[in-house]
């Protein structure tokens, strides 16, 4: 991607939040709701503009869901000191360890291994982790998945499988994840079956 | 927080009443339910304008989901004239903005009390139920943690025991509500009270289904096209039964019918419960004569 020059604005951490917070909040958690309650289905989700590296869809992601109820773990491909600002100041969110997050961010390499994010208890199988999985593009190809939200199969073009499929397992336990890339996202609930191609 | 001189703010910071804090509790709480389907998430319910088991459960989910585009319907037994449909939809239309109406087909949102439409859902629909118990094992066991082991345990013999029992001892009861369902082939969870009737469009839905419960404060979903099974038994299966008539304003023998009092003097009729698709189909017919 070209990054446009432009000239520095007073508070660079700081923009970058919704300009409506109410209904650019209920916008995009519509997105998000819709791309976790149908995996493979990719959604556009915007409103927010996060410093680099991360991602419209991931930035407006958090702006949907952190507050200072949820800790978070930035994965060394996005742990910057502007990120980080950008985070507390729009958000609150506390940071945390990969094991305590509630929610995690990162590029897929950096996350990895993923078996150490939180997947909730017997008793409470909600209080597991999400991840926003940082990607260079989604598609609807790939690996074919089957469960709750899926019409017959639906496709989606994953990292890797064996670490969501290690994750499936679990169920009712496990993590929740969306991928993101650009203003795109896309939902894989731990109820999502996957089969290699 | 953000950008908080901006004058549009004020206006929109209590969007659908709640504060954005309390939305973000909730949203969380919806995307935790549809990825565990019929477990129910704990949320921290908050004091609504209107008293618990009227529909409190529901407006929160409805208040986390809805956008300004949203056109909103609301449903009570069946019917959008209710004073109960009527005030909610009045909530949402004075504190979100949303367009409503009352015909299935137009809405993009549903909130319900005690059915599904007899029109049949799509993708672009999101159905939110209230509901009073969220809770299916509770008439076995009324401590919390205990029904949470239980459903950790997928401990379910106790129950159809006692389901079993009902129905050796009471026969098939035809209007029977909140019959419970398996969800996923996993939860036991219970579909709020519509009727039996209304249990298999539950399976397989195009639409996303949330269920609220205010009091309890529970949140659980059904993802859509997930596999919703009624409980039954060999000798004793599922039936979606309804009253054996007709419709007597619209001749519908398909929908679910309310047996309604004409006058005083023990007159009775059965109608459609759904009141626009009773009415949608007396004006196609109506159309077709004409
Ligand atoms: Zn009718």
């Amino acid at each position: 991607m070209n990054a446009p020059v432009l000239p520095a604005p007073v508070t660079p951490s700081l923009a970058g939040g919704f300009a409506h917070p109410a209904h650019d909040a209920a916008r995009a958690f519509r997105a998000a709701m819709q791309a976790l309650a149908r995996p493979g289905r990719i959604q556009q989700i915007t409103g927010a503009m996060p410093p680099a590296p991360l991602s419209v869809a991931a930035g407006t992601l958090a702006l949907v869901l952190m507050d200072q109820t949820t800790p978070v773990w930035l994965a060394p491909s996005h742990d910057s000191a502007a990120l980080r600002a950008w985070l507390t100041f729009h958000t609150a969110a506390p940071f945390t360890t990969a094991e305590a997050a509630h929610f995690v961010i990162g590029s897929w390499e950096a996350l990895t291994p993923v078996s150490r994010f939180a997947t909730g208890t017997p008793d409470y199988p909600d209080r597991a982790a999400t991840l926003i999985v940082e990607m260079p593009t989604l598609a609807a190809s790939g690996t074919r998945l089957t469960g709750p939200g899926i019409q017959d199969s639906a496709r989606l073009s994953l990292p890797e499988n064996a670490a969501f499929q290690a994750n499936h397992a679990l169920y009712p336990l496990g993590f929740d994840t969306f991928l993101t890339a650009g203003d795109q996202i896309a939902g894989l609930p731990r109820s999502t079956r996957l089969e290699d191609i | 927080m953000t950008t908080a001189s901006m004058p549009v703010e004020a206006e929109s910071y209590n969007f659908a009443y709640l504060d954005e804090q309390t939305k973000r509790m909730l949203r969380r709480a919806i995307l935790k339910a549809l990825a565990v389907p019929g477990y129910q998430v704990p949320f921290a319910s908050r004091e609504m304008p209107m008293p618990y088991g009227w529909g409190t459960g529901g407006v929160q989910v409805s208040a986390a989901c809805l956008v300004p585009e949203d056109r909103l319907k609301v449903i009570d037994q069946g019917a959008d004239d209710t004073t109960n449909a009527v005030s909610i939809r009045k909530f949402f239309q004075r504190t979100a903005g949303v367009a409503v109406t009352e015909a299935t087909t137009e809405a993009s949102l549903i909130q319900t009390r005690h059915r599904i439409p007899e029109t049949p859902l799509t993708e672009d629909q999101i159905l939110v139920y209230q509901v009073p118990i969220p809770e299916p094992l509770r008439f076995l066991e009324p401590r919390e943690t205990e029904t949470r082991r239980m459903h950790a345990l997928e401990e379910y013999g106790l129950m159809h025991v006692k389901l079993y029992e009902d129905i050796a001892r009471h026969g098939e009861i035809t209007n029977s509500y909140a019959w419970p369902v398996m969800a996923h082939d996993r939860y036991v969870m219970t579909p709020s009270p519509i009727p039996k009737f209304d249990n298999p469009k539950l399976s397989d839905s195009p639409a996303v289904q949330l269920f609220g419960a205010g009091r309890e404060a529970r949140i659980h979903a059904l993802p859509p096209y997930t596999k919703v099974v009624s409980l039954d038994f060999e000798d004793h299966p599922f039936v979606a039964s309804k009253a054996d008539h007709e419709c007597e304003i619209c001749g519908s023998r398909e929908s679910y019918l309310d047996e309604v009092i004409t006058d005083d003097q023990g007159g009775r009729m059965f109608v459609c419960s759904d009141t626009d698709f009773c009415g949608s189909r007396s004006a196609a017919l109506e159309t077709e004569r004409s």
